[in-house]
């Protein structure tokens, strides 16, 4: 049990989406994230201990050498994509309450700005880390962001900003979802905002990279 | 594709300064004609744009105009372009943007009536197609404004026409992330060049009515934000080389059109356009860190006409506002430039070889801009009879020299970056010659959610 765990790791971690996937070399004609996951429910394994015990621990370390720049964006997304094909037979556990991820994330990049490379990458490195996303996409006004968060109550919000005459919209959203329900936590992201920007639109926390979102989610989570 | 041969063939010709086809305005610069010109670039500070805030935007653009023209009179500038890359608001409604091109124009006239300052002001619209997602290339709402800004803004003073076109982008940007090659092909050289055929026809019409310059176009949301992930080590920089060069097939069609130069600043493609087309060009290195880092920051002005900034935004620094401090720096780099030009060639050789020495064997990004390559990788840039197989053909040529450096021992990468050379050339080498059969192979590889094929008359 422990080692189809493991193996199941390892395609996450090193992005062996199924069997057939000619990605990772290493890993050529191997079960991938599909065939282990499949295997692992029909040997009775609980769907919570392959999401806790195998795959949120594959993503880790691929964040972890993502941030220590020892792999790039495409081998993270091959573990993304890895991860996705095994959520993808754990879907019915989800829906069912038999696995709990630890909560859900909206995001979007704010009202007048189409820049979602920065966006994409934090949506799918936290979706690694165990989150449910909303991605609402491009040019989100508060309006959006309200909705979404009513009907994902407790959600955390997640927004994105490139330019210097979008990022101020950001401050607008945070506003709007205060009055809406004040307890919820808001990070921000964007090359041109900061730690100072967050807090005088009175944000909770500053991304400076996908890494440190993750970070941040895992430690209000616990 | 319409070229078939280069017209500087030798790489000592590709000089700054100095284009074969120099453009001449009607204040009297004359890019490319023996002398560089600084290209200032700005944005506004942190502001949002609206009915209650534009009194503000167009103080902030008069402050930056008077500032910039100001200090270039005071250094004794020979010349000076400004660069109006409008926002969002000031293309959706044209209005807005066309009174901030008649602010400027006002000011360069000014200075060029009172101090025989020569000034132009180069309009670049940004592309508001790709808010519609999937974008409609083609039959967009937003081509009305788009082009509106174009015709209103030239008449109110924009001289020199230009744009960072995005189509394709709706396939690029995962193929960046996930280091697709052919992916990246298939949006430059297939969808990009379907596109900039469609814009730049329209473009240059629109000039040639009005007696303006339709300029050039930049892969600035393919090529430059490939160096900028770069950069941020999210993708391999022998990856970002190879975009670079891909971009050269796409960019060039609006030569093809009938767009005369100066290119665009951020287009470091800029140099094989003007090998292949004998264009002048506008580059940015060292001076753009305010906007993006780059590992170009010498190398870039071996052979730039006009030597930008990217982009700055109006806020106040120690010596003044940001604008007038750029201004300044760009027309330093310049006056040396000039300097050279002015001493004859073998000054211009030595100042240019410094320039390419300081950077050339220190990222794959700058090895390729070197003179000899540029020319050597432009060669294989036409030598093809499609768009594809230039595209293939130029990339190939890229990773031949950039491992060429490698095996000297002139460029060192980790082997992170180095891994990755094998894989792209295998991937390459399976791009077919016939843009019929490669669109026949990656069609059904790609995401069709995520643009419309008829949108580029597929």
């Amino acid at each position: 049990m422990e080692e189809l765990l493991e193996k199941l790791l390892e395609a996450v971690e090193f992005g062996k989406v199924d069997k057939k996937s000619p990605y990772p070399p290493q890993l050529r004609d191997m079960d991938g994230a599909h065939e282990l996951t499949i295997r692992a429910i029909e040997t009775g394994i609980k769907p919570q201990k392959i999401l806790e015990e195998a795959l949120i621990p594959a993503m880790e370390r691929v964040g972890k050498k993502f941030a220590e720049c020892k792999i790039f964006v495409p081998q993270m997304l091959m573990s993304a994509r890895a991860m996705g094909s095994s959520m993808f037979q754990l879907k019915p556990y989800f829906a069912s309450g038999a696995i709990k991820t630890k909560g859900t994330f909206i995001i979007g990049t704010v009202k007048g700005d189409l820049h979602d490379i920065g966006k994409n990458l934090v949506s799918m490195m936290v979706e690694g880390g165990g989150w449910s996303i909303v991605d609402l996409g491009v040019d989100v006004g508060a309006d959006k962001f309200v909705e979404a968060l009513k009907n994902n109550p407790g959600a955390v919000i997640g927004l994105s900003a490139l330019l210097t005459t979008t990022m101020v919209n950001m401050g607008e959203i945070v506003a709007n979802i205060r009055e809406q329900a004040p307890e919820t936590k808001i990070l921000i992201g964007g090359a041109p905002v900061n730690d100072d920007f967050c807090q005088k639109i009175g944000a909770d926390f500053y991304a400076p990279d996908p890494q440190k979102a993750v970070e941040y989610l895992n430690r209000i989570a616990s | 594709m319409k070229y078939k041969s280069l017209i500087i063939n030798n790489p000592e010709e590709l000089m700054f300064g100095i284009a074969p086809k120099p453009v001449k305005t009607r204040r009297g610069l004359e890019i490319g004609g023996g002398q560089v010109y600084a290209e200032l670039n700005f944005t506004l500070p942190v502001m949002s744009i609206n009915d209650n805030t534009l009194n503000q935007v167009y103080a902030h653009y008069r402050e930056i105009a008077e500032g910039a023209l100001e200090r270039a009179l005071h250094l004794n500038s020979k010349g000076v372009v400004l660069e109006f890359e409008t926002l969002l608001e000031m293309t959706k409604t044209p209005s807005i943007g066309v009174e901030i091109v008649k602010i400027m124009n006002g000011i360069c006239e000014d200075y060029y009536q009172k101090f025989g300052l020569k000034s132009e002001i180069r309009l670049t619209p940004n592309d508001l197609r790709e808010f519609e997602r999937p974008a409609k290339q083609r039959s967009s709402q937003f081509l009305e404004p788009l082009f509106e800004l174009f015709e209103q803004g030239m008449i109110a003073g924009g001289d020199l026409l230009s744009i960072e076109s995005t189509g394709g982008k709706e396939v690029s940007d995962e193929a960046l992330m996930m280091c697709d090659v052919k992916g990246m092909v298939f949006a430059l050289a297939v969808l990009g060049v379907r596109d900039m055929q469609f814009l730049w026809e329209k473009i240059v019409s629109v000039a040639n009515k009005h007696g303006k310059i339709a300029a050039g176009d930049s892969a600035c949301g393919f090529a430059n934000t490939a160096m900028v992930l770069a950069e941020k080590k999210y993708i391999p920089k022998v990856f970002a080389t190879i975009v670079r060069v891909i971009s050269v097939v796409r960019s060039i069609v609006a030569m093809e059109q009938g767009a005369v130069g100066p290119d665009k600043d951020c287009g470091y493609e800029g140099p094989f356009l003007k090998a292949i087309t004998g264009i002048p060009i506008s580059m940015e290195g060292k001076t753009a860190a305010c906007a993006h880092l780059s590992p170009l920051g010498n190398i870039a002005s071996a052979c730039a006409d006009l030597w930008s900034n990217e982009s700055v935004q109006n806020i106040k620094l120690l010596s003044g506002m940001a604008p007038t401090a750029y201004l300044e720096q760009l027309e330093y780099d310049a006056r040396l430039m000039n300097e050279a030009l002015r001493a004859g060639k073998m000054h211009c050789q030595v100042l240019q070889q410094l320039l390419v020495a300081s950077d050339v064997y220190t990222d794959p990004q700058a090895l390729i801009l070197s003179p000899e390559n540029v020319i050597r990788i432009s060669k294989e840039l036409v030598k093809g009879d499609s768009y594809v197989a230039n595209a293939r053909n130029g990339a190939l040529a890229a990773l031949d020299i950039i491992e060429e450096a490698l095996r000297s021992g002139r460029m060192k990468l980790p082997e992170l970056e180095t891994g990755y050379l094998p894989i792209l050339r295998d991937d390459l080498n399976t791009i077919p010659d016939n843009e019929s059969e490669f669109i026949a192979m990656m069609l059904p590889l790609i995401d069709q959610s995520k643009f419309i094929p008829a949108e580029y008359g597929l």
